[in-house]
């Protein structure tokens, strides 16, 4: 790690100022940050601590019926909030099938949105990638790339988002609340987090000096709770990335589908939630034929990278179909005891 | 430049001056504060061997950095146990043998404790299981934690009903 110049933002004024300088990073609880500057994947020059911020760690029923999530509260507190869990219990789902314990205590919602890629090609430090050196190439396209991308890639970035929290939140219609130096503006979730095109290297919306400070659900999201699940396919039972995750949700009406969500997560580089499969499934008998049909419209488009993730575009496909049927089934008055596991109970 | 912080830790208050904003609560246990008990195994948030409790919840003490840490109140495995009388959970990680090597028990340890706080996953072996996977025993004493961390929680649970 390089030495930084290290600063305490007390007020978002203090941050947004700070943080606008060249070589400034947002420092909240560090799980991601830290890391990479361990590993010297990323090098700030300075670290501007947000974490004593006034009013960014609650969460708040507004009267309209929408939530709001402080920037700062802890991925942990977020999950096992009694108002999320029955209103948004997907949101709590994905979020306990994220990390272990120890990160979900740390690790902040706006920390959430803002991690970065764990392409191995990424995280090296070493190889090629125009993600963290513009213009150097990417070492992951070719090689190794079981893991990586099989939507909205381009030949300068085959990476994905590693987030399981923003899959329900792009499937909810979240949006993100950022402060900067114009004022306080809201994105919606989906269009937060960019697509590589060619400039991997731009991640999100944020200007430079930008600040997430709230994540608001709105009150319609509410609607989906009796119906909701995260399923999360991985590499071991508990605490890996998923391969493939999807979030699914419906409003059952009269004995049919009157509306749908579907996101997936571990195909994109971004939540990567699919409205026209959500479209195809509005006024159908919940069936396992309707399913399958929205899970072949789910990946119209979708192209490996090479042969070594091919298996990624059938595993989403079956992944949408048991996410729907779960879903459909009712979302469990507890969690299993394996959150959004296809090894649960549940 | 030093950059001074205040930490409870154990239960006592430290005055602490840093010399450097790199320094993780990990290596100002260890290395400032003489303090070995939570152990480096990975030192990137993966093995859990380094957990510690900060303001009563487990943590990986080596993703921390100190400076921002101001304030907090940290419980290491040294704070556990009140003079020779072990913490149920210790106790139990003897009675069955949760352990082979030893060197990622302190972070077992705190983070069963932390699990049990938390009290969601009380005797339930899939809870337990699913709540302490943040925490790589690479002896693979499993079986041993599991049927500690069980016990240990059920002591603690008829204790509070006793209370």
């Amino acid at each position: 790690m390089i030495l930084f110049d290290y600063t305490r933002a007390s007020t978002v004024a203090d941050a947004l100022a700070a943080g606008r300088q060249p070589g400034a990073a947002f420092l909240a609880a560090g799980t991601n940050l830290v890391d990479l500057m361990k590993g010297g994947v990323t090098n700030p020059e300075r670290v501007i601590d947000i974490t004593r911020l006034p009013g960014l760690s609650g969460i708040e029923a507004q009267a309209d019926g929408s939530l709001r999530i402080g920037a700062l509260v802890r991925n942990s507190d977020v999950a096992d909030d009694p108002h999320v869990a029955k209103t948004f219990p997907m949101v709590a789902e994905a979020l306990l099938a994220g990390a272990s314990a120890q990160l979900r205590n740390a690790a902040t919602v706006g920390g959430n949105l803002m991690q970065r890629t764990r392409c191995q090609y990424f995280t090296d430090a070493i190889s090629p990638c125009n993600k963290r050196q513009p213009g150097s190439g990417c070492a992951a396209l070719g090689h190794a790339t079981r893991i990586h991308a099989v939507q909205g890639w381009s030949e300068q970035c085959i990476a994905t988002h590693p987030s399981d929290f923003c899959v329900p939140l792009a499937a909810l219609d979240a949006s993100v609340e950022i402060e900067g130096q114009g004022g306080t503006r809201s994105v919606r979730l989906t269009d937060f987090h960019l697509l590589p095109g060619d400039h991997p290297e731009r991640e999100t919306v944020l200007e430079p000096g930008e600040l997430i400070t709230a994540l608001t659900l709105p009150a319609e999201a509410a609607r989906f709770a009796g119906n909701a699940r995260y399923l999360k396919v991985r590499d071991r039972t508990s605490y890996a990335f998923a391969v493939v995750s999807a979030a699914a949700a419906m409003i059952l009406d009269g004995g049919k589908i009157g509306q749908a969500r579907l996101a997936f997560g571990g195909l994109a580089l971004k939540p990567w939630r699919v409205t026209e499969a959500e479209g195809a499934l509005a006024g159908k008998a919940p069936s396992p034929e309707a399913y399958a049909e929205a899970a072949r419209i789910a990946l119209d488009g979708a192209k490996p990278t090479g042969e070594a993730n091919a298996f990624k575009i059938e595993l989403a496909r079956r992944v949408a179909v048991r996410a729907l049927t779960l879903a459909a089934a009712g979302t469990p008055a507890r969690l299993p005891a394996l959150p959004a596991s296809p090894f649960g109970i549940v | 430049m030093t950059i001074p912080i205040r930490l409870t830790l154990n239960g006592k208050p430290h005055a602490i001056d840093l010399d450097d904003p790199r320094i993780t609560l990990l290596d100002l246990l260890r290395e400032r504060l003489g303090l070995t008990g939570a152990k480096k195994g990975c030192d990137r948030g993966q093995c859990g061997a380094c957990t510690v409790l900060v303001d009563g919840k487990r943590i990986n003490s080596c993703l921390q950095l100190a400076v921002s840490l101001d304030g907090a109140e940290v419980l290491t495995i040294e704070g556990l146990s009140e003079g020779d009388a072990l913490h149920p959970v210790q106790a139990a990680f003897i009675a069955h043998d949760g352990f082979q090597c030893g060197f990622c028990t302190p972070g077992q340890i705190m983070s069963a404790v932390g699990l049990i706080r938390e009290g969601k996953a009380g005797t339930d072996p899939e809870r337990i299981r699913e709540g302490m996977s943040g925490n790589i025993c690479r002896c693979g004493a499993y079986a041993g934690i599991l049927e500690a961390v069980k016990d240990a929680s059920g002591r603690m649970e008829q204790r509070e009903d006793a209370a």
